[in-house]
């Protein structure tokens, strides 16, 4: 599990901000963001690997955000990479910061291998891909980012220090119809890339 | 009791309030002017969660233009952001506008799931001062308040003290104040709270699970300033704490 604080980043697949360019100068955003946006996973967020995740009774549907992020080693340097399972209720606006849809106790599926970083990992060549009940569902291809990795963590470093243990996403793609896979109570989320083995989590229905 | 931590010739420690000086854990009394403060909190397990409110004076979502909010406004921040009493923050050169928010910091003191508003205070460990600085020229209208404007090093000074939730009869009913260089600029009470201490742990817990250590800032009421470097902040909350914070250009 993480050591630090767990960021998010919104709106960095090329796909995604492309879904919303239209959206971007109306009310009430006014103007496309200028620094990365960041949300954060707190730790009552946190499943292993392998781990069921509740689901409230509330929530017909959960967003699957497949991702990989950066974790961070001393003086702001990448000590490795993990997949990441970051859950959302579904939610159809960006304005306010998205608490009561992220941070519901176990919606963050943690991967258990760190793939250390080295001069031979570069981030832009990482794919992913998302199986639900094992069926294919999405691919995800990080040199489609819009802030790569590095310059990432440089605009994130420009305003904040990631300590050692922290934690920085990369960011989740949209399927071309501009949302996230679904997924309910009873599904088994696979998340998977070379260099990792699988991140698999169960959803089920929270006990009342 | 009044809890703090401190770091007292390049040792941290445990101390506690005892006449105006600081009981160390291992018995030694120094003056609170020979250590370097950091914030009042034993470290956690695992990381801590910081919530914060916006909006939640009537006064200041007056203030700042727009109507009170029908359910919390709420944010997250990071451990990273946090600092001591008498420690410095960071004012970027190029910036017009950065205000210091003086708050109430509820620190959980036990963990905390599906609690009702009636049972609220069972799970309050105790108070502390928050300043929950806020530059604006950074603020953009995703995820607002953004990271960019919340979540700055060097921009969420607690303190000096934590004490305990037994030691602060009516939570609701607090003075709060802030100076600038003395001058009085912010005043107001936690009655005027738009959702209180008791409504906000029912309202988390309902659907996160709070531990031990984790940290709600209530938000702060009108009356905020521009604050320029060299000015001292003294934020104040009646039977809790005077923090005080120097901000210098960075």
């Amino acid at each position: 599990m993480p050591q630090g604080t767990v960021y998010g980043t919104l709106l960095n697949f090329q796909s995604e901000v492309t879904h919303w360019t239209a959206r971007m100068t109306e009310a009430p955003y006014k103007a496309p963001p200028k620094a990365p946006v960041l949300y954060i996973k707190p730790a009552n967020t946190w499943s292993a690997s392998g781990a069921t995740i509740p689901v409230p009774a509330r929530v017909p549907e959960v967003e699957v955000g497949a991702t990989i992020a950066m974790v961070m080693g001393a003086g702001g340097v990448v000590a490795g990479y993990v997949l990441m399972n970051d859950l959302s209720v579904p939610h159809t606006s960006f304005f306010r910061p998205p608490v009561k849809f992220k941070c519901l106790d176990g919606f963050l599926g943690v991967g258990s291998q760190v793939l250390p970083a080295a001069e031979a990992v570069d981030a832009a060549s990482f794919r992913l891909e998302v199986r639900l009940n094992g069926a294919l569902v999405q691919t995800l291809d990080f040199s489609q980012l819009v802030r790569p990795a590095a310059q990432l963590l440089a605009d994130v470093g420009e305003f904040m220090t990631l300590r050692t243990g922290d934690v920085l996403m990369l960011g989740c793609d949209v399927l071309p119809d501009g949302r996230r896979p679904l997924a309910k109570a009873g599904d088994r989320i696979d998340i998977s890339a070379p260099g990792w083995g699988t991140l698999t989590n169960t959803l089920m229905a929270e006990a009342q | 009791m009044k809890h703090a931590r401190v770091t007292h010739q390049g040792v941290t420690h445990d101390a506690t309030e005892q006449d105006g000086q600081l009981l160390l854990a291992n018995g030694q009394v120094v003056a609170p002017d020979a250590v370097t403060w950091l914030p009042p909190l034993q470290p956690t397990p695992r990381p801590r969660t910081i919530l914060a409110l916006g909006l939640n004076y009537a006064d200041h979502a007056k203030e700042l233009e727009f109507k009170a909010p029908e359910e919390p406004l709420v944010f997250l921040k990071g451990e990273g952001t946090l600092i001591g009493h008498r420690q410095f923050t960071h004012r970027p050169a190029d910036v017009k506008y950065m205000h210091y928010e003086c708050e109430l910091a509820v620190v959980i003191g036990k963990t905390a799931r599906n609690v009702r508003r009636d049972d609220a205070y069972d799970f309050v460990g105790g108070y502390t001062v928050a300043n929950d600085y806020a530059i604006r020229d950074y603020l953009e209208n995703w995820y607002r308040p953004n990271l960019r404007v919340k979540n700055r090093d060097t921009c969420t000074p607690l303190g000096p003290w934590l004490v305990d939730a037994a030691d602060v009869a009516n939570p609701m009913a607090l003075a709060l104040q802030t100076t600038v260089n003395g001058k009085l600029t912010q005043s107001g009470n936690t009655r005027d709270m738009i959702f209180d201490v008791p409504f906000l742990v029912e309202y988390f817990s309902s659907f996160m699970t709070l531990q031990p250590g984790d940290l709600i800032l209530t938000g702060t009421p009108d009356g905020v300033v521009d604050c320029q470097p060299g000015d001292v902040i003294v934020t104040t909350i009646e039977s809790v704490g005077d923090l005080i914070n120097t901000i210098e250009a960075k």
